[in-house]
């Protein structure tokens, strides 16, 4: 009986370290190698138009770490994380990898994760995962907040530095984060959303709105007990009763430190 | 607490000092008032006693009242008004003393003899205490200078111990493990350059060892050690990394703290050419001045990249290491601009010649071999 073959992907910055991969692979002919990337937009393009089975990612690369990749294209395939950093496989099992590959690492540490991604792979369907951009969040090392945002519009992908970003504004599953007069829809929920931001520049004023404070320009009474705040660029979001007095005190402490 | 009371023969010295004051006294009382040797001299001695012992009490006052931070007028109103009034209860006590002398110890007309001279005593009794003024500023003043020595030194030690921690984190293990990897991955595939990789490694981390115990290496030394650093990390990241250099002649043979730009070079890749997916350039320069050496490090980097913000903490050492070295004759200077990021070091130039003191032979010695060792590196 033909059975289908597991495809790979191979994605690291490093060429040799691709090439020892790619040779520890020709051992299995029942898995195949669909793509080697070097950099994480590379990766998130070729698992989006690809859908391998299988991942071996490394974690620090240019434009885009691995974790960040995950959190783009989800968790639908085993993932096999492969770095010299150990600090890391804590996050990474959070984010449901697969197994972790410390760089150097010999033939047999490396049949072990094939054999666990393929276990994983066998009982892919029986459990399903998390969202992941839930799990980037439980990823995330305490104390340390979100400095970009990663946003996934078919295979093109943007980086928002949290600094640039106006607000965001809960839509059912997803958040429209609003910067520089665009918006851009990325699927988690607002308040996971608000959980990965620095608490003292990002604020939850209501149940849909999350607001850079730097760019608020003013505080102004709407109804008889509702707020709305002004952004520097002229936009009106609606405060809540208890978002208010969080506003108030946040603001309060920054102008006297 | 009162300094003098700190050792006891210091006050003594201090009191033997006043035998002087009473003496002069003495000699007034007897002028002025018309008083007998005798009288004269059993009056000023106590007299003196006590008011060496009111005069410490300036020392309050003095340290209320700095010299540089008071203006004139606050110094001269404390400490005049001070005087006026110490002297004025010292004239009071001689009074009572002049009194209870003729009363019980046969001085007849003593206190008579004395009210005459109550101004000249008064007089006295402000110099004396203006005087013992002046003793306390420079007794402060000289605490002072003892202090700042005691926090020099303190710091030169805390400098000392930055250095030596900065130096012991100098070879990064990311660095080695990711270099094993490589070694590891052409072992198969490409069985000598595998080999050569070996070697460069060790070169390298033999390098580092030696440089790193000495107090100063030539910037020739350090190059070296920085093209086998490169040549390892070449491997690794093949064509995405350039390397240029722009170093003056005459610069090469000037002393530098060891292991000072290699820190800077890693920084380069880690956080500037890692992050590139085409990869970029790292140019090193090194340039004479009148007095000193400009060396820059300059690498491409992502501005989007996260971990390019993240240099602080290895360029802060470089910045505590100039400074125990150098204080304010060297500097370190930061900016980035159009994807370049550069570092660039001022150090005072010191010609090898110039700073290897008498009894450092043995490390001049060692310091020769330097360039051959530096030389197996790039050819091998």
């Amino acid at each position: 009986m033909p059975e289908k073959k597991i495809r790979a992907v191979i994605v690291d910055d490093e060429e040799l370290a691709r090439q020892m991969l790619r040779e520890m692979l020709a051992a299995h002919p029942e898995i195949e190698i669909a793509a080697e990337c070097a950099n994480g937009f590379e990766a998130v393009k070729a698992v989006t138009e690809l859908k391998p089975d299988l991942l071996f990612l490394d974690i620090q690369m240019p434009k885009l770490d691995g974790f960040e990749v995950l959190e783009l294209i989800g968790t639908g395939r085993a993932t096999v994380f492969v770095t010299a950093f150990d600090e890391y496989a804590l996050r990474a099992f959070d984010a449901h990898a697969v197994d972790y590959l410390l760089k150097p690492f010999n033939a047999a540490r490396f049949e072990t994760a094939l054999q666990r991604a393929k276990e994983r792979l066998g009982e892919k369907s029986s459990h399903p995962l998390p969202a992941p951009t839930e799990l980037a969040t439980s990823a995330r090392a305490p104390k340390q907040y979100l400095e970009r945002v990663v946003v996934k519009d078919g295979t093109r992908v943007t980086i928002i530095p949290v600094a640039k970003l106006d607000y965001a504004e809960a839509q059912d599953d997803y958040v429209a984060i609003n910067s520089g007069g665009k918006i851009h829809l990325k699927q988690q929920t607002i308040s996971s959303l608000e959980a990965a931001l620095d608490p003292t520049r990002f604020l939850r004023i209501h149940r849909s709105y999350i607001v850079n404070l730097e760019k608020v320009a003013k505080i102004e009474p709407y109804t008889k007990d509702s707020y709305i705040v002004i952004l520097t660029n002229e936009v009106q979001l609606p405060v809540s009763r208890s978002g208010h007095t969080r506003l108030r005190a946040l603001l309060d402490q920054k102008t006297q430190p | 607490m009162h300094p003098l009371f700190a050792r006891l023969r210091n006050l003594g010295l201090y009191l033997l000092a006043w035998i002087a004051p009473a003496a002069i006294l003495a000699y007034l009382l007897k002028a002025s008032g018309g008083m007998a040797w005798s009288e004269a001299l059993v009056l000023s001695f106590p007299l003196c006693l006590i008011y060496a012992s009111d005069c410490l009490a300036a020392w309050y006052p003095c340290k209320v009242t700095p010299l540089e931070q008071s203006g004139f007028s606050r110094l001269v109103l404390t400490h005049l008004t001070a005087a006026a009034l110490m002297s004025l209860v010292w004239v009071g006590i001689a009074k009572a003393l002049a009194f209870a002398l003729e009363r019980w110890a046969g001085f007849s007309g003593l206190s008579q003899r004395l009210s005459s001279s109550f101004a000249l005593l008064w007089t006295t009794g402000v110099l004396l205490y203006i005087l013992s003024v002046t003793f306390h500023y420079i007794l402060l003043a000289e605490q002072a200078t003892r202090e700042a020595q005691a926090r020099a030194i303190e710091a030169r030690v805390l400098a000392r111990d930055a250095e030596l921690k900065a130096l012991r984190a100098q070879v990064n293990p990311h660095f080695l493990f990711n270099c094993l990897h490589s070694i590891s991955a052409l072992t198969s595939s490409d069985s000598a350059r595998a080999r050569e990789m070996c070697i460069l490694l060790a070169d390298f981390l033999r390098a580092t060892l030696r440089l790193g115990g000495k107090e100063t290496i030539t910037l020739e030394e350090e190059l070296a050690l920085i093209r086998g650093y490169l040549a390892i990390e070449k491997v690794r990241f093949g064509a995405r990394l350039q390397m240029e250099e722009e170093v003056q002649n005459e610069a090469t043979s000037l002393l530098i703290p060891p292991l000072l730009l290699q820190p800077l070079v890693e920084n380069a890749i880690r956080h500037g050419i890692a992050n590139l997916p085409e990869g970029g350039i790292i140019r090193l320069g090194a340039h004479c001045r009148e007095q000193s050496v400009a060396i820059e490090v300059e690498n491409s980097f992502d501005p989007e990249s996260p971990s390019s913000m993240k240099t602080g903490v290895g360029l802060e050492n470089i910045r505590q290491r100039l400074h125990a070295r150098y204080a304010e004759q060297a500097n370190i200077v930061v900016s980035s601009n159009d994807g370049r990021f550069l570092v660039k070091l001022h150090l005072p130039a010191q010609l090898s010649s110039a700073v290897i003191p008498a009894g450092a032979g043995g490390e001049a010695e060692r310091a020769v071999e330097g360039p051959a060792v530096a030389s197996r590196v790039t050819t091998s």
